[in-house]
């Protein structure tokens, strides 16, 4: 099966690009594929621990758990992004890489096909 | 042994949103993928300017006097002094009545040898049309 290399640069709360993201990345994976995520920019709240879900906003903590859970999605989100936006390597969700953007760049070297969703 | 073609697309504002900002940050990052990467393989980034994307390539910005932040004028010439290829849409500077002396052509002042290249769109269509992934910025 093949491997899909989503980036995501929007925001968690005021886009539902990352709601979106998710969503495909689910997909891909109960077909048999594996994904990789990459957020940076403002979608680097994705990999916040501690969201808080109100039913106005997006919330995806859990929905990114599961994914993690299959053993076929592996994600990194943007450390120097995450860094300027004051969010913190002991604030990070179970389960996500910091890394610079080479890792991005690496995971597009070896994926079939690379999604790339700009932010705002 | 491989290398993989990725076209960073900017046609972004500058300062707007910091999409185009990003484009050549990551795009400057191929030059260390080699990291996770296997012996001899290698990402070989190709940035192209296009639509309002062009208005970034303007000179003497002052960003860092403005806003405290590094100028997209600072990124394109660290990218012109790591070889990236800078391709920039002939068609919309025109439409925007940009002329070249007007643009960040080189990073001679960095000791840079790689300039930016106007092309028509029809280039950078064939730029994009040769490569593995296409980034949106």
């Amino acid at each position: 099966m093949g491997k899909l290399t989503i980036g995501v640069f929007s925001s968690l709360v005021g886009s539902l690009s990352l709601d979106f993201s998710v969503k495909l990345a689910e997909a891909a994976i109960e077909k048999g594929h594996s994904v990789d995520m990459w957020v940076s920019g403002n979608a680097t709240m994705l990999s916040k621990k501690g969201q808080k879900a109100f039913k106005d906003y997006s919330a995806l903590e859990k929905s990114v758990q599961k994914l993690f859970a299959t053993g076929n999605f592996k994600a990194a989100v943007c450390e120097a992004c995450a860094e300027a936006r004051g969010y913190h390597k002991e604030d990070t969700m179970e389960g996500w890489q910091r890394y610079s953007m080479d890792w991005y760049l690496a995971s597009c070297f070896g994926a079939d096909r690379v999604l790339h969703i700009g932010g705002e | 042994m491989a290398t993989r073609k990725l076209a960073f697309i900017v046609r972004s504002l500058p300062y707007k949103t910091e999409a185009s900002r990003l484009a050549l940050t990551h795009a400057i990052a191929s030059q260390s993928v080699e990291i996770y990467l296997e012996s001899g393989d290698s990402v070989d980034s190709v940035v192209a300017f296009i639509g309002d994307g062009v208005i970034n390539c303007l000179r003497n910005q002052k960003a860092m006097e403005m806003y405290g932040v590094t100028s997209i004028e600072q990124h394109i010439k660290m990218a012109l002094l790591l070889d990236l290829r800078l391709l920039i849409c002939r068609e919309d500077l025109e439409t925007f009545g940009i002329r070249e002396d007007s643009l960040v052509i080189d990073a001679k002042d960095l000791t840079g040898e790689t300039t930016a290249q106007i092309v028509p769109y029809k280039a950078i269509m064939e730029e994009m049309g040769s490569s593995d992934h296409l980034l949106f910025f």
